[in-house]
């Protein structure tokens, strides 16, 4: 893309809404600052008018030395192109600013996670409720002079750990022996749970129903996890069934928040990179594209050739690992209870070896560098992938394609289920397969391409009617895309560098702020970093891909059976690692 | 070998013969306990999705006669803590071990269920879910293999072979006490440490409000 549409684009922005938005002046800060009564106003011009209409990623932080918390909204055009990106500061006594969420859905989960992070309040969100912690929790966890009870330091690496420093357990030095702290005269008489009404206070009354025959049915309010069986891990959703019929659906999350973005502003930049692992742990290969990505954009470097077509290699085979993985899974959620995962797992296998003997690992690879990749892949490993995606994996996609498809089972049960339009996946800022199956052709790697990916022959797949079947036929479509990919990489790759540079354990990141997004197999993966110039991030935050899809979860559901809720949620593609961090 | 039983005197009649083998209550009692573990069909972290390719054909769990996994507690003979326990999920984890029947087994499933691991510095984070129930056995690893869970799994096996049924607890005549759930208050509660709790409230109110413990910072 030449730089003129971008500059003329701008300069109609700027006429437009001049007064409202003001440059962005700190170093290494893009986009443009707006005040907190002026953002609604913003927010629709440039949805309405400059078709901005995806609302990527939301997120807070924590200004402490101005005395300020921020908040940071990326927009995008399904057209493609760059972020526009937005800063509201707020004082920290009372933060508050209108919420986005009439405007972009999408953004109802991220407000959230901000409101919950950073205690900043959202005016006029429908459901403003802590969502990763739970109610009744004492502090906002992510703001800067909050400590957690095994606080050592703002920074690691630790004193203590240096040679010559003495390590000791936390446990041995919190007097309750474990990672707890308490308000000051807090005690178990007197202290009353707030439990959980706020949230079955947030739908409202429930009033006995009808189902229009004349029957009278009692509404039920039921609860799908945190322990299911159907649910991909720890969790939860709360519906709310007129017989068998959905009326309403929330999802509860937070079973498996860890922590990542605390633990990760304490982390050396390059400390992350396993911990970007973690997140979506079916599929590590993609989270250390991103991180890799958002620092390097930082630092001004890019890697050599070569890693560049490592990094394809690996971050398709992994794509293909994951959407195997999510076929035999959601067919398991249809009730074909794991004789397709079985076939599916056998195969996946396979690219794990590959995985384990290329970056030593199964599952947590580590592998990608700031400016390159850990190791150079070893002997053999190229005729080992060629012979993968030339005789083993078209076939087995193949095999799955001619099995399954076909299904009359699997036809009549996602045909037609949990359909979502168009322009609502776009509204709700739906990512990757489920934004695609809906009949919109965006894809990181054409829309704002990183990497090589301009390089490179292969298709968007798109399907038009959004139900869960075409969910499930885009999986299909997409290996085969990333098959092509590999191909061309594999036939393409020089020999040469692996590593921008000295490879350091300390690298230094220049002041700034940068976003840079991957399109991995559930999605946009975005990353937001923030650097002072210090070892460690001041701020580091992950936009989810597959905690943002589940925002529609309700939508989708609304009118469907019960039974159909766990295959919609299944057809979403979550991987709690990633949902909760 | 005078000792044995008079081969001579009692003949084995011929349709027995060669068929009948003779073992110690304990022995056959665990041979068929430690050959149909049924694992709890629960998954929390990463280190779940070892376990389900444990599960699968690949390294086939089933050669130990632990495939079938059951959703339910009830049913379930192990609990496979298979990853990172949050504050938020430990009533949930306590719960469903206080539900399952005797006899019964936990495996802690990588570092994190073990000890925190890589997670263990965070708010959320419970350091070990042995901080609340008992651990059989645990296996190391960030997941752990499904070689490893498989290395682990066996040894659960041996510690079966090794209980007899005069001293196991689940024939005692008094039953054993339910763990108390973890209470979700402004940080996790245990319920074992409320003296500890009204101890250091106390104390603040003594010292006039000051703020809660503190660690060092070296």
């Amino acid at each position: 893309m030449t730089s003129s549409p971008a500059k003329t684009l701008e300069q109609g922005i700027e006429a437009r809404l001049g007064d409202a938005l003001a440059h962005e002046t700190r170093p290494g800060y893009t986009g443009y600052r707006v005040e907190a009564a002026r953002l609604v106003e913003a927010a629709r011009t440039l949805r309405d008018d400059f078709h901005y209409d995806y609302l990527s990623c939301v997120t807070g932080v924590d200004q402490l030395p101005e005395g300020k918390l921020e908040v940071v909204y990326h927009l995008f055009r399904t057209q493609g192109g760059g972020a526009l990106v937005l800063h509201t500061l707020l004082p920290r006594d009372d933060p508050h600013l209108p919420s986005l969420v009439s405007l972009f859905p999408g953004a109802e989960l991220q407000e959230r996670e901000a409101y919950d992070m950073y205690g900043i309040r959202f005016d006029g969100h429908p459901d403003l409720r802590r969502i990763l912690m739970w109610e009744g929790f004492a502090g906002w966890p992510m703001r800067k002079d909050w400590k957690e009870a095994f606080y050592e330091q703002e920074g690691k690496p630790f004193d203590a750990r240096w040679p010559g420093g003495r390590a000791r357990r936390s446990e041995d030095q919190n007097p309750f022996g474990s990672n707890v702290e308490y308000p000051p005269g807090f005690t178990l008489e007197g202290y009353v749970p707030e439990g959980e009404d706020a949230l079955y206070a947030s739908f409202g009354r429930i009033e006995p129903g009808g189902n229009g025959s004349g029957l009278r049915t009692d509404r039920m309010l039921i609860n799908l996890g945190p322990q299911h069986p159907s649910t991909h891990g720890i969790f939860r959703m709360v519906a709310v069934l007129e017989g068998e019929t959905i009326v309403d659906i929330k999802p509860v999350v937070g079973y498996l928040h860890r922590n990542h973005e605390k633990i990760g502003e304490r982390n050396t930049f390059l400390m992350n990179m396993p911990f970007t692992d973690r997140l979506d742990y079916i599929n590590s290969l993609s989270n250390n594209f991103g991180y890799a990505l958002a620092v390097e954009k930082l630092m001004g470097i890019r890697p050599p050739e070569r890693a560049e077509y490592i990094r394809v290699i690996m971050a398709e085979l992994g794509r293909i690992s994951n959407h195997l993985w999510f076929i035999g899974f959601l067919l398991n959620d249809l009730g074909a209870y794991f004789t397709p995962a079985l076939y599916a797992i056998q195969d996946r296998e396979l690219i794990l070896d590959l995985f384990e003997a290329i970056t030593g690992s199964r599952m947590m690879c580590n592998y990608f560098r700031f400016g390159g990749v850990a190791r150079d892949l070893p002997e053999g490993a190229l005729e080992r992938i060629r012979e993968l995606v030339e005789e083993r994996l078209p076939h087995k996609i193949d095999e799955l394609d001619e099995f399954l498809s076909g299904s009359e089972i699997l036809r009549g049960r996602s045909i037609g289920v949990g359909v979502l339009p168009p322009e609502r996946a776009i509204a709700f800022a739906a990512a990757g397969p489920v934004l695609r199956a809906s009949g919109v052709a965006y894809d990181v790697r054409r829309a704002e391409p990183y990497g090589i990916y301009d390089r490179f022959d292969f298709d968007v797949a798109v399907r038009t009617h959004g139900d869960v079947y075409d969910r499930y036929l885009i999986r299909l479509d997409e290996m085969r895309e990333s098959l092509k990919i590999v191909r061309q990489a594999l036939r393409d790759i020089p020999a040469g560098e692996i590593q921008t540079g000295k490879a350091t354990y300390q690298v230094r990141v220049p002041a700034g702020e940068s976003y840079a997004r991957v399109d991995g197999p559930k999605g946009e993966l975005g990353y937001y970093v923030v650097s002072n110039g210090k070892p460690n991030p001041w701020r580091y935050h992950v936009r989810p891909p597959s905690f943002i899809s589940l925002t529609p979860l309700g939508e989708m559901c609304r009118g469907q059976k019960i039974a159909d809720a766990v295959v919609i949620l299944g057809s979403i593609d979550i991987t709690l690692g990633e949902v909760d961090r | 070998m005078s000792e044995g039983p008079d081969v001579s005197v009692t003949p084995i009649p011929p349709e027995l013969q060669g068929k009948v083998t003779i073992t110690s209550l304990d022995k056959i009692y665990n041979w068929g306990r430690r050959n149909s573990v049924w694992p709890m069909f629960f998954g929390l972290a990463c280190c779940a999705i070892e376990m389900i390719c444990t599960a699968a054909s690949r390294f086939d769990l089933s050669r130990f006669g632990m495939e079938i996994m059951r959703p339910s507690p009830r049913q379930a003979d192990l609990l496979i803590v298979s990853g990172t326990v949050t504050k938020k999920m430990a009533p949930q984890i306590v719960r469903l071990y206080d539900q399952m029947a005797e006899p019964k087994y936990v495996l802690a499933m990588g570092a994190c269920a073990s000890g925190g691991g890589p997670f263990k510095e965070g708010y959320n984070v419970v350091p070990g879910i042995d901080q609340f129930i008992p651990v059989d056995v645990y296996v190391p690893g960030c997941p752990p293999t499904p070689q490893a869970l498989l290395h682990g799994l066996i040894h659960l096996q041996h510690k079966i072979d090794g209980q007899s049924l005069r001293e196991v607890a689940w024939y005692r005549r008094e039953t054993a006490a339910e763990v108390p759930l973890p209470l979700l208050g402004p940080d996790l509660i245990n319920p074992g440490q409320a003296g500890l709790l009204r101890e250091r409230a106390a104390q603040a109110s003594a010292q006039g409000g000051a703020a809660s413990p503190t660690l060092p910072s070296s």
